[in-house]
């Protein structure tokens, strides 16, 4: 039985709303062609598809992450609870309550996993840190017993755990993940989405992850995005997207007869890889 | 032993100042990787400001020190606003240039005011005699240096490892794009750098024109003697440009104590720190306290 790709706004009202935007780098290499897309709040909604495709531009545009890559919005918009946020400095847009989880996870790795949390809460005047650096704690056991460590000695995935606790220190509404699989084991990778869904759930947070492993990423997602070559292909429910007999054979890896795709068919996948 | 004792307390003294004049070049650097070659000339500004305040106006010593300190912080962010915030991003050596021909500008501009011709001293403000410390006659000046420079550092240190601010000012030396995901305002942590390091070199400055009077050539100077205190101690620590600049002070003094007398013309306090300097550097490359590169494998 396949569903119907029932929209966004069914999820929930729309936490932020990108309206066809176009980014070009350094006034000259344009990067996306007219991107849309709604992220329902209190959900987790995925942006998906190949290495190159923009996904990363996205949220740079998004957290205002593109100006020091000399980068820009030229044309659309982009609005967070109904206000333009576009070609803002990236400080007003976390104090607006977005936060992003750089790729690569950027710890800092001459200061202590404490201290990398604490410039989490850089932005904040509220006495509540505290709080939250236990609540942090208890959603990653494994930060407080390295707490006085540097962070540069941690492993791949303590600093991944690491990158996101610090992101939630800000008190974010919207968390964007960049590529939080980068580079770990698929245990540990799959241990990672399982809390951001956890904290998703109990939090409250609503997050935007961007990445190229669709299977763990729809495992946990409330809503997906597919984006091929500067422009969003696809979208839709997970459900929908899951039964989608293109998602299923170019980004889940299963064939179209069932069971997994053979390496002797990579070909056809270049062939066919603009599927709409 | 008593002679000995004497030139390591002297040493300490001198040292101080080294160190605190290393504080504001350690500051800059901790924060935006920039090597800062004007430093000598705002510890003059420093320094003759105070007297100017001091003499001009005649305002009470303490206001003319204070009026200093803020004057040269001040002068320390306007020159990250006007001439480094459009550098950002650039190469380092272009910022490092800059902050060169600063220098000199600053230099000339000094020579044309009176304070480029001759030396002075600041009114005296501190009671007569001190207090014998082994045998050596330390005066309030002396003590009042070593206070003044523990003071700073340690209020620094402080800042550093305790408020968010200074954390996050670490942060954005460790990885600038990191911190400006999180809300981190790394223009502004700059500028807080150079008023932090003006007012250092005001602070130094302070201190070498109370315990030596004020000659233009001798306080631009320091900014170059901090270079063996800051690269032993490591570029980026603070606890190093303590260490580094105290060294530097003792082994001077000892130099001029022990050595002079064998050399014939002397000197040797000038060379003696930097021959310590390369036998350091030969095992540690990073300095005594600086930061090695983290590479996980």
């Amino acid at each position: 039985m396949s569903s119907e790709p029932s929209r966004p706004e069914a999820l929930g009202p729309i936490l932020l709303e990108v309206n066809n935007i176009e980014v070009v780098y350094r006034d000259i290499i344009q990067v996306l062609r007219g991107v849309s897309l709604k992220v329902p709040e209190g959900q987790i909604t995925a942006l998906l598809g190949p290495n190159g495709a923009g996904k990363t531009t996205t949220l740079r545009a998004i957290s205002g992450l593109l100006i020091p890559e000399d980068g820009e919005v030229i044309s659309g918009a982009i609005r967070f609870r109904g206000e333009d946020i576009h070609n803002r400095a990236p400080e007003n847009i976390v104090l607006k309550g977005i936060v992003q989880v750089p790729e690569g996870r950027r710890v800092f790795k001459h200061l202590s996993v404490e201290e990398n949390l604490r410039v989490g809460a850089n932005t904040r005047r509220d006495s509540g840190v505290k709080e939250d650096l236990e609540r942090i704690y208890h959603y990653f056991p494994k930060l407080r017993a390295l707490k006085d460590r540097l962070a540069g000695y941690c492993s791949g995935g303590e600093q991944q755990m690491l990158a996101i606790g610090r992101a939630l220190l800000a008190r974010p509404r919207l968390l964007l993940l960049d590529e939080p699989s980068l580079g770990l084991a698929p245990l540990l990778v799959r241990e990672i989405f399982s809390i951001v869904a956890r904290i998703n759930a109990e939090e409250g947070v609503t997050v935007l992850v961007v990445e190229q492993n669709a299977r763990v990423a729809l495992s946990v997602a409330h809503y997906g995005y597919i984006m091929e070559s500067g422009h969003i292909a696809l979208e839709g429910t997970r459900d929908h997207l899951q039964e989608n007999p293109d998602v299923r054979e170019f980004y889940l890896g299963v064939a179209k007869s069932g069971g997994r795709k053979s390496f002797r068919d990579v070909k056809s996948y270049r062939r066919r890889k603009r599927f709409m | 032993m008593q002679y000995f004792l004497q030139l390591v307390i002297s040493g300490i003294v001198v040292g101080s100042i080294y160190a605190l004049a290393a504080l504001g070049f350690v500051l800059i650097y901790k924060a935006s990787r920039v090597i800062n070659f004007a430093h000598g000339q705002y510890i003059a500004i420093g320094a003759f400001s105070a007297y100017f305040f001091a003499t001009g106006p005649k305002l009470p010593f303490v206001v003319s020190a204070f009026l200093a300190l803020v004057l040269t912080a001040f002068l320390g962010f306007l020159t990250e606003r006007i001439f480094l915030k459009k550098l950002v991003g650039q190469p380092i050596i272009s910022v490092i240039m800059v902050t060169i021909g600063l220098a000199s500008v600053l230099d000339g501009l000094m020579h044309l005011t009176p304070f480029g011709a001759s030396n002075y001293t600041f009114p005296k403000f501190l009671p007569q005699g001190g207090v014998n410390l082994l045998g050596l006659q330390l005066d309030y000046a002396q003590l009042l240096a070593v206070a003044f420079t523990v003071l700073f550092l340690v209020l620094f240190s402080l800042f550093f490892q305790r408020s968010t601010l200074g954390i996050a000012m670490r942060a954005v030396a460790d990885d600038q794009m990191a911190s400006l995901s999180l809300g981190v305002s790394v223009e502004k942590m700059f500028a807080l750098a150079w008023a932090a390091a003006g007012l250092t070199a005001a602070a130094s400055g302070l201190v070498v024109g109370t315990i030596a009077g004020l000659n233009l050539g001798a306080l631009t100077s320091i900014g170059l003697k901090v270079f063996p205190a800051v690269i032993l101690g490591g570029l980026d620590s603070i606890s190093g440009a303590v260490v580094g600049g105290l060294l530097i002070g003792v082994l001077e003094k000892l130099a001029e104590g022990y050595l002079d007398a064998l050399v014939p013309g002397g000197g040797t306090s000038y060379v003696f720190p930097f021959v310590i300097l390369l036998v350091v550097l030969w095992f540690k490359p990073h300095g005594l306290f600086g930061t090695e590169e983290i590479e996980r494998v």
